[in-house]
């Protein structure tokens, strides 16, 4: 968008040589597109700098008054993180599965699959919005901050509102070693 | 008939206001940009896709990375120069007014306190070069708790008498961190009834 100069010139014609009047206007174009470049480039880098957090409760650890819940298996679903990024659920109790343990991966098409189905499963058999699927989450020395972030964020994708992060057990560690992520 | 003439108009738009509007905006962004201060433990956050903006202020940050290093940092520099204190009367080191001075400008440390002096006299590209700070110690000797613990309950007594509000804190991991490291500062938060924290991540981009 260069300047176009349309006042008209040579028209003189009374012979008189005048000093063409120069303009005082500058092109800001490039200016302007510069400027505005920069502003975006501010503008994204500042409010994307800032990290996420997600919060993470734990239960109290040293209570004094510890209650012991006791909940249907069915309604628990375990979940063993295990080495090179896989993770393996069974429902129920370690000695005794209500469905044969499952390895799976992360991700869309691994365990938000099978937890979006239990969660179902588990509001069907009890009739009861309020008493969905328990969460246990046990992960092993092999998984590592990256395993333990992702299966955190599954519970926030498929709303599991109840979930723990509990100590793995040597049964489960047994499981893990006897289909072969654990090292 | 004289032709009706119609005056050509100039295609140029005077820009001098939209330049000045746009300079405005550039500077009010450059100034309220923080600057970004160099990592002297640079980890690779996990990625997820939780959109909750992490705080600035009374949030303390754990570093964690290359196999269970901890570096630890309060924001605030009055916070800083208190925690400081309180950690020199735990462990009968005395810091000099300058050296206090010098510790409240320093993001994140990771050395034990018995060597806090060398890496608070030193420049501040000396003191973030890789591999010269060893993390803090995590393991607690005897009945005495570990320097981790008590830098955290330290940082968390000064903000509460200077802010008057409950220090929350954040962990940020690096994702190839194993578990057991993990573990191990959860431990310690949770042996001093801290049982809520913050995990610090990247966003997502992109569904996987």
């Amino acid at each position: 968008m260069a300047e176009l100069d349309t006042s008209g010139g040579g028209k003189n014609k009374g012979g008189k040589i005048r000093s063409k009047k120069q303009s005082t206007r500058v092109d800001l174009t490039a200016m302007v597109d510069l400027a505005f470049l920069l502003i975006t480039f501010f503008m994204l880098t500042t409010t994307l700098a800032k990290p996420q957090a997600m919060d993470l409760a734990m239960p109290d650890k040293d209570k004094q008054d510890q209650q012991e819940l006791t909940i249907a298996d069915n309604r628990t679903m375990t979940i063993l993180l295990g080495a090179n990024n896989r993770l393996e659920w069974y429902i129920g109790l370690v000695d005794k599965p209500l469905t044969p343990p499952q390895i799976d991966n992360y991700g869309r098409n691994g365990i938000r699959k099978a937890l979006v189905e239990n969660a179902k499963k588990v509001i069907a058999a009890t009739g009861d919005p309020s008493k969905g699927l328990i969460v246990l989450i046990k992960p092993s020395e092999n998984s590592n901050y990256r395993n333990f972030v992702d299966i955190l964020d599954e519970m926030k994708v498929s709303n599991i509102e109840r979930y723990a992060i509990v100590e793995i057990s040597d049964p489960d560690i047994a499981l893990l070693k006897r289909d072969g992520i654990y090292k | 008939m004289p032709r009706i003439k119609v005056a050509r108009k100039s295609t140029a738009i005077d820009m001098t206001a939209m330049c000045d509007v746009a300079f405005l905006l550039l500077t009010f962004f450059i100034l309220t940009a923080t600057a970004r201060q160099p990592e002297p433990l640079p980890v690779d956050t996990p990625a997820s896709t939780v959109k909750f903006k992490l705080p600035d202020l009374d949030i303390a940050t754990l570093t964690i990375g290359q196999k269970g290093k901890v570096f630890f940092g309060v924001p605030g520099q009055p916070i800083r120069k208190r925690t400081l204190e309180l950690m020199g009367e735990k462990y009968q080191i005395q810091f000099t007014e300058e050296e206090k001075t010098r510790f409240s400008v320093i993001e994140s440390f990771g050395v034990p306190i018995g060597n806090l002096k060398q890496i608070i006299m030193m420049k501040g590209d000396d003191r973030n070069k890789p591999g010269l700070q060893p993390g803090i110690p995590t393991d607690s000797v005897g009945l005495r708790p570990s320097e981790l613990h008590d830098w955290i309950i330290s940082a968390r007594y000064a903000t509460k008498e200077l802010n008057n509000v409950d220090m929350r804190v954040s962990i940020k991991g690096d994702s190839r961190e194993e578990y057991p490291s993990i573990k191990k500062i959860l431990d310690i938060l949770q042996d001093q009834n801290i049982n809520k924290f913050s995990l610090i991540t990247s966003l997502r981009t992109g569904e996987e």
